[in-house]
C-alpha cells in the first residue's frame, strides 16, 4: 500500500504539466455540471417558494358553531397529505378585508351585518402540492356537513404540475448529458497519462507484476485526480456564483450548494477519476496483454 | 528447463514465424540462438517470457506450461526469468538502484530487504559505485549492466537475453558477454539470442541456428552424431 502511494504520488511529480492538465480538464468538466446544478438548485427553490403559496380554501356555512369547527379542523390536520389547517372566524375575514382590500374600505366600513363566511385554509405538506393530491383533499373537505364550497387555484396548479415536469425531464436529460461529457473528457485525459507510462507498464509486466498491482497507483492517482478536480470546480462555481449575484441584482437571492451537495461533487470527482482510470488500464493491459493475442490465435486455429 | 514441443506461431496475416521448433535446454546450459533477423529468434524469446502464446505445440519453461497459462500465473513465470534486451528498457527517471529496486518492489518482496539485495547484484555487475546514476548519464554497457542486475535480482532460474550487445561497442560487448558468463557459471541458464557469429565462436557454448522460422542447426546434436 505505501509503495501504491508512493508511485501515484510519483506520478504527480514526474509529470506536473500532464497532471495539471488533467485536474483543470477534471475540474472545468465538473464546473459545468456544477453550474448547472446550481441553476437547477435554485429553479428548484424558487419552484418550491410558489408552492407554499398553495392553499385550499375551505368556506364554512354561516352560523357554524366554533366548537364543530375546531373538531373537524383537528381531523383535517391529520390528514397525511395536510401540514397545517387555520381556522379563519367571520370577524378576522372581515378584519383582513378591511386591511387588505383598501379600495373597498368605505363599502367594508359601514356594514350592518358581515356578509363573509368563516373559512378553514388549508396547506399541504411538501410532496403533495400538485394537482392530483389538492383536489383529493378539496374532495374530502366538500364531505364535511357545514362546508359550504371548496376554492383552489385549479388551473394554476395545474401548470406547476406542468412546470415541475418539465424542469425534471429537462434537469435530468441535461444534467445526464454533462456528466457523459466530463466522464468521457476524464476517461481521455486518464488514457494520455497512461500511453505515456506505457513503458513503465510494459517493464512493470515484464518483472512479474499482476495487473491488480500495475492498476494501484493509477486507480489512486485517478481519485486523487478526480478529487482536487472536484475541489477545483467547487472553487470555480463558488466564484461564478459570487460574480453573478453581485453583478445580477435580480439574483441577489439565489442560494448555493449545502454541504451535502458539496460532498456529493467532491465525491462524483472522486469516483470520475476512479471510473475513468479503471477503464483506460483495464483497456490498456488487454491491449498490450495476452488476451488479444490469444484471441487472434484461436481465431487463426479456428480459420485453419 | 525449457522444453519446445512441435511449436509453431502464425503471424497475424498467417505467416509463419515458427516452424516445428523442437528442442531442449537442461539445468545450467548456456545457449545461443544464432540466425538472421526475422530468423524467429525474438519470437521464441517472446514464447519463453509469455509475452506470446505458440498457435501450436508446447512451450515448457520452468515448469509452467506457456499454452495453458493462466493470465494470472504469467507473473509467476516471469518472476522466475530475468529478461535483457538490446534497448535495456531502463526507467529514465529512476536512478540505477531504482531501477533495479522497482524489480523488487512490484513483486512484493519485502521492503526492508530490497536495499541490501539492489547492493549485492549491482555489486555483481560491477556497477556499486554509480547506483544513484541516471540512464542517461551512463554508457551504454554500463545502461545493459543495470538492466541484468534488475533481471537477476529476483534470483532467476533462467536469464532470456535478446541481443543483449546489439546496441553496443565491442569493448562493452566483451564486458557484458563476460558477465553473463559468469551468471551462467553460477548455475543459471542463459538463453542469449544474437547475430554475432564471432562472440558464438569464441566459445563452446551450446548453438541452436535459426532460418525461416526452422531450427537448422544444433551443436549439441552436432556432437551427439
Amino acid at each position: 500500500m505505501k509503495l501504491v502511494t508512493r508511485e501515484a504520488l510519483l506520478a504527480f511529480r514526474r509529470a506536473p504539466l500532464l497532471s495539471a492538465l488533467s485536474i483543470t480538464t477534471i475540474a472545468f468538466s465538473l464546473f459545468t455540471v456544477g453550474l448547472f446544478g446550481l441553476v437547477a438548485l435554485n429553479l428548484r427553490s424558487a419552484l418550491r417558494d410558489i408552492e407554499e403559496r398553495v392553499e385550499i380554501v375551505a368556506f364554512l356555512l354561516h352560523g357554524t358553531p366554533s366548537e364543530t369547527v375546531t373538531l373537524a379542523s383537528q381531523d383535517i390536520a391529520a390528514f397525511p397529505e395536510v401540514a397545517a389547517v387555520s381556522y379563519v372566524t367571520e370577524d378576522q375575514a372581515l378584519e383582513r378585508a378591511r386591511r387588505e382590500l383598501v379600495e373597498f374600505k368605505d363599502a367594508y366600513r359601514d356594514l350592518a351585518v358581515n356578509p363573509l363566511p368563516a373559512s378553514l385554509e388549508v396547506r399541504l405538506r411538501p410532496g403533495n402540492r400538485d394537482a392530483r393530491h389538492v383536489a383529493a383533499v378539496a374532495e374530502r373537505l366538500r364531505g364535511f356537513a357545514f362546508v359550504d364550497d371548496v376554492r383552489y387555484g385549479r388551473e394554476w396548479i395545474e401548470r406547476l404540475d406542468h412546470l415541475r415536469n418539465v424542469f425534471g425531464v429537462v434537469g435530468l436529460v441535461i444534467g445526464l448529458a454533462f456528466a457523459a461529457v466530463a466522464i468521457v473528457i476524464i476517461g481521455v485525459t486518464i488514457r494520455l497519462t497512461i500511453l505515456q507510462r506505457s513503458r513503465e507498464i510494459s517493464i512493470m509486466r515484464l518483472v512479474g507484476a499482476t495487473d491488480w498491482f500495475i492498476r494501484g497507483p493509477f486507480l489512486l492517482e485517478g481519485m486523487l485526480k478526480g478529487a482536487l478536480g472536484g475541489l477545483l470546480s467547487i472553487g470555480l462555481c463558488w466564484i461564478g456564483y459570487t460574480l453573478f449575484r453581485s453583478s445580477v441584482p435580480a439574483f441577489a437571492g439565489i442560494v448555493f450548494f449545502g454541504p451535502q451537495h458539496l460532498l456529493l461533487l467532491l465525491l462524483f470527482g472522486t469516483l470520475l477519476g476512479l471510473g475513468g482510470s479503471l477503464l483506460s488500464v483495464g483497456r490498456h493491459l488487454r491491449e498490450v496483454g495476452g488476451r488479444a493475442e490469444r484471441r487472434a490465435a484461436r481465431r487463426q486455429q479456428l480459420g485453419r | 528447463m525449457i522444453r519446445f514441443a512441435n511449436v509453431y506461431k502464425a503471424y497475424p496475416n498467417g505467416a509463419l514465424a515458427l516452424k516445428d521448433v523442437t528442442f531442449h535446454v537442461s539445468k545450467g546450459e548456456f545457449v545461443f540462438l544464432t540466425g538472421h533477423s526475422g530468423a524467429g529468434k525474438s519470437t521464441i524469446m517472446k514464447l519463453l517470457f509469455a509475452e506470446q502464446r505458440p498457435s501450436q505445440g508446447d512451450v515448457k519453461v520452468s515448469g509452467y506450461s506457456v499454452p495453458a497459462l493462466r493470465a494470472n500465473e504469467i507473473p509467476r513465470l516471469r518472476r522466475r526469468l530475468g529478461v535483457v534486451f538490446q534497448d535495456f528498457r531502463l526507467l529514465e527517471d529512476r536512478s540505477a538502484a531504482e531501477n533495479v529496486a522497482f524489480a523488487l518492489e512490484v513483486t512484493g518482496a519485502r521492503s526492508d530487504t530490497i536495499p541490501a539485495r539492489v547492493m549485492r547484484v549491482l555489486t555483481q555487475v560491477g556497477l556499486a559505485a554509480k547506483s544513484r546514476a541516471y540512464p542517461r548519464e551512463l554508457s551504454g554497457g554500463e545502461q545493459q549492466r543495470v538492466a541484468i542486475a534488475r533481471a537477476l535480482v529476483n534470483d532467476p532460474a533462467i536469464l532470456l537475453a535478446d541481443e543483449p550487445t546489439g546496441n553496443l561497442d565491442e569493448r562493452a560487448t566483451r564486458g557484458v558477454f563476460q558477465l553473463l558468463r559468469e551468471i551462467n557459471a553460477g548455475g543459471t541458464v542463459v538463453v542469449m539470442a544474437t547475430h554475432d557469429l564471432d562472440l558464438v565462436r569464441q566459445t563452446q557454448y551450446r548453438t541452436l541456428e535459426l532460418r525461416d522460422g526452422q531450427v537448422v542447426y544444433d551443436s549439441l546434436e552436432d556432437q551427439a552424431r
